[in-house]
């Protein structure tokens, strides 16, 4: 009967989804009804938060499973169209939705490190991994350093990296849902981040993988409606045309003449200024080696690679990275939109304004519990904006550039609002910012129990496990996994967002060497592949907690060696910045690093057997046996294959 | 699983040649359009196309526009490469 369902679901997924769609967007239309009638905005927040939590448990309820290939990899049974907006739900966290665009409004050029890193990633994946990934055909990514670089050491180091990354980027999920949660439903954010611990859990708990995918399906297309609709409206209002990836370039010429005018220094669109608008190198070099680990981050994080082990074929596993980069560039190539068209009305319509004609929604945004805007013109102005506080305003009745305060959530929050739209859309961005939030965690957090569980306790602790004893373990070290995440987010707050940079750059250098290295060049031995991981990640994590908390001392140990170390006031440290980069890129010493101490380790070691190496060989080509050298490798779920 | 013919190991060494000169084409593109047209951002910014100053463009849509057709470019290549050989897994 299940089987028969499930068969059903998988041939009709158009039609479901596309059902789900019209259904999503009639209860929008339903919501705005209300708003009509004057049901409190209050009210409204309620509705969307908990019908679309309320949505995604049901379909984790759904698609509970009590077979192992289904709770790790959804039975190899997901198309590659459907997988790739699985990942991009996956991948766009609540940085992506929320953080991004206020990067770009106060980075200007500079912000557009992340738009490029966070999409370019998916060309190494595409190429260098996902297909001979999904041939390896296991169930994780610590399975291939098991496989290939001679057994469980080799695992247990790609564990520790797993673990580290996945665990910074989790806690930035849930300070995500809590600050939504918070600031649309009015807890506090300790509670806030428990109820949306709540929401991660029904959805991936009972089902795995196979559920996480099918909810994050839906996540999808609620984040990109949420995003897409109020920047379209923007663009239709600011330039008449409703294309705002295309219209945008006529708002960044107004800005470039509004800017020689209000005598900003830092000119949005220049590249590699500095504060006071000249070309500097150093600025430029920070971009590249942001880009670059970001970049290469994405094609190291186990929650996305693990996302190809879940298609039908090698050729759909290619196929879907195409379809999970189409789907990411959507919400990435209409970002900077947002950044401009707030510019432009900040620019022309709040700058230089009397206090007294300021636009609503300058006031609405400012009100202390949301204080995301400050006008800080009179004296007094932190009573009504607490914003202001620290700003002292000359109290001419007139906003100067110097005098304004925006925070980077407003960008994306307050878009609505400054197109002149119902509250309603504002309660469908808060809808489309918490599915971006869940899905990452949901994603991050399996990604995560799924290394404890399988990799450890199954494969290192008791390989006799049963199934039922395997996915009790599961989803007890998931919910364990949940609440601590949960209550680190509560207790550290916002403060840890800088981390998710981190996670990349920690990802990078220690897992990305070994997986091309070790399907790329055959020669590379065990002993080779499990140093490549330790000195990748020693040196990223070293570089990072040296220099962010011993500043210092990093200065003087490096002038040592000749090498210089600026000093930076940030975050309320001296923190060092090694030739002048900062810490995020950390990866820009630990990647080459890896590399180097893979091949040199690989020259110098025993080479790989015959038996290895036609094991690198059959997982090359889609077609034939995966000729692992350990049967301990073989998760045995040929049954469910095809 | 599969009834095809195992590829001989001359076949199998033809066969990861044409798909590593595959991977280092389209890495080419990839370093090129991820990394160095940008060194020249500020003077591409001297061109204005609809607005849009050319090297904010790049970093803004173009190189994205380039890494969404490499990724599908790669799907349809590798795919004719394996038809080619006889080792489509579907």
């Amino acid at each position: 009967m299940v089987m028969k369902m499930e068969g059903g679901f998988l041939k009709n997924l158009g039609k479901v989804y596309g059902v789900y769609t019209g259904a999503f967007l009639g209860f929008t239309i339903f919501i705005g009804i209300l708003e009509w009638f004057g049901v409190p905005n209050r009210v409204l927040g309620y509705l969307f938060i908990f019908l679309t939590i309320g949505v995604y448990a049901l379909i984790g309820w759904l698609s509970r499973t009590a077979e192992v290939s289904e709770y790790y990899v959804a039975g190899r049974s997901v198309p590659a169209f459907y997988n790739g907006m699985a990942t991009g739900a996956d991948w766009m966290s609540a940085a992506s939705f929320i953080g991004m665009a206020g990067s770009l409004y106060f980075g200007g050029y500079g912000g557009l490190a992340f738009v490029l890193g966070w999409t370019g990633g998916y060309c190494l994946v595409a190429v260098l991994q996902a297909p001979y990934l999904r041939k390896f055909g296991q169930y994780t990514v610590p399975d291939f350093f098991s496989a290939r670089f001679g057994g469980n050491v080799a695992r247990f180091a790609a564990v520790i990296v797993l673990i580290t990354a996945s665990f910074t980027y989790v806690v930035a999920q849930i300070v995500g849902v809590g600050v939504i949660t918070s600031r649309f439903l009015g807890l506090s954010f300790q509670v806030a981040c428990f109820v949306g611990l709540i929401g991660i859990l029904v959805c991936s708990m009972l089902g795995g993988m196979k559920a996480v995918t099918w909810t994050q399906v839906a996540q999808y297309i609620i984040l990109i409606i949420a995003y897409l609709i109020p920047v379209i409206i923007m663009s239709a209002k600011v330039t008449g045309v409703p294309i705002p990836q295309l219209m945008y370039g006529q708002a960044l010429e107004k800005i470039a003449a509004l800017e020689k005018t209000l005598g900003v220094t830092q000119p949005h669109a220049s590249a590699f200024v500095n504060a006071r608008g000249v070309y500097t190198p150093l600025v430029m070099w920070n971009f590249m080696a942001l880009t670059l680990c970001l970049m290469v981050g994405t094609a190291a994080l186990p929650h996305i690679l693990m996302r190809y082990f879940t298609t039908p074929s090698v050729r759909q596993a290619r196929m879907s990275v195409g379809w999970s980069l189409f789907f990411i560039f959507l919400l990435y190539f209409t970002a900077p939109s947002y950044a401009a068209f707030a510019k432009l009305e900040v620019y022309q319509n709040v700058i230089g304004q009397q206090i007294a004609n300021l636009p609503a929604w300058v006031a609405a945004w400012g009100a202390p519990g949301l204080a995301l805007v400050g006008a800080c013109d009179a004296p007094n102005a932190a009573t009504i904006y607490p914003l202001c506080r620290g700003v002292t305003g000359n109290g001419d009745g007139i906003l100067q550039l110097s005098e304004f305060r925006i925070h980077t959530d407003a960008i994306v929050l307050a878009t609505p609002e400054i197109a002149g739209l119902p509250y309603v859309i504002a309660g469908l961005v808060a809808a489309g910012g918490l599915a971006a939030a869940l899905s990452t965690a949901d994603g991050l957090l399996l990604a995560i129990a799924n290394a404890l569980s399988h990799d450890i306790y199954y494969k290192m602790i008791d390989p006799q496990a049963d199934t039922k004893r395997r996915l009790v373990i599961s989803r007890v070290l998931l919910a364990i996994v949940a609440v601590i995440a949960a209550y680190v987010a509560g207790t550290l707050g916002a403060d840890i967002l800088f981390l998710v940079s981190w996670a990349f750059s920690i990802a990078a250098a220690g897992l990305f060497a070994g997986l091309v290295m070790g399907i790329w060049w055959k020669g590379t031995t065990n002993a080779g592949g499990l140093w490549g991981v330790i000195v990748g990640y020693g040196i990223c994590m070293f570089v990072l907690v040296s220099t962010e908390f011993y500043g210092p001392w990093v200065k003087e140990f490096m002038a040592g060696f000749g090498v210089n170390v600026d000093i930076v006031k940030i975050r309320g440290r001296d923190v060092g910045y090694i030739l002048g980069i900062n810490n995020i890129s950390c990866g820009i010493f630990g990647i080459p690093a890896a590399f180097i101490a893979t091949y040199v380790v690989s020259l110098f070691t025993e080479k790989p057997t015959p038996e290895m190496q036609a094991f690198v060989e059959s997982i090359r080509v889609p077609t034939g046996a995966v000729k692992l050298v350990s049967a301990a490798d073989d998760v045995h779920d040929d049954a469910v294959a095809h | 699983m599969d009834n095809k013919q195992p590829l001989s190991p001359e076949q199998a060494k033809a066969y990861w040649a044409k798909t590593s000169s595959l991977m280092w084409t389209l890495m080419a593109l990839w370093v090129f359009f991820g990394f160095i047209i940008h060194f020249w951002a500020p003077e591409l910014n001297g061109i204005k196309i609809l607005g849009f100053p050319l090297g904010f463009y790049m970093a803004a849509q173009g190189s994205l526009i380039v890494f969404v057709v490499i990724c599908f470019w790669n799907a349809i290549a590798q795919d004719k490469i394996d038809d080619e050989f006889g080792v489509s897994d579907e």
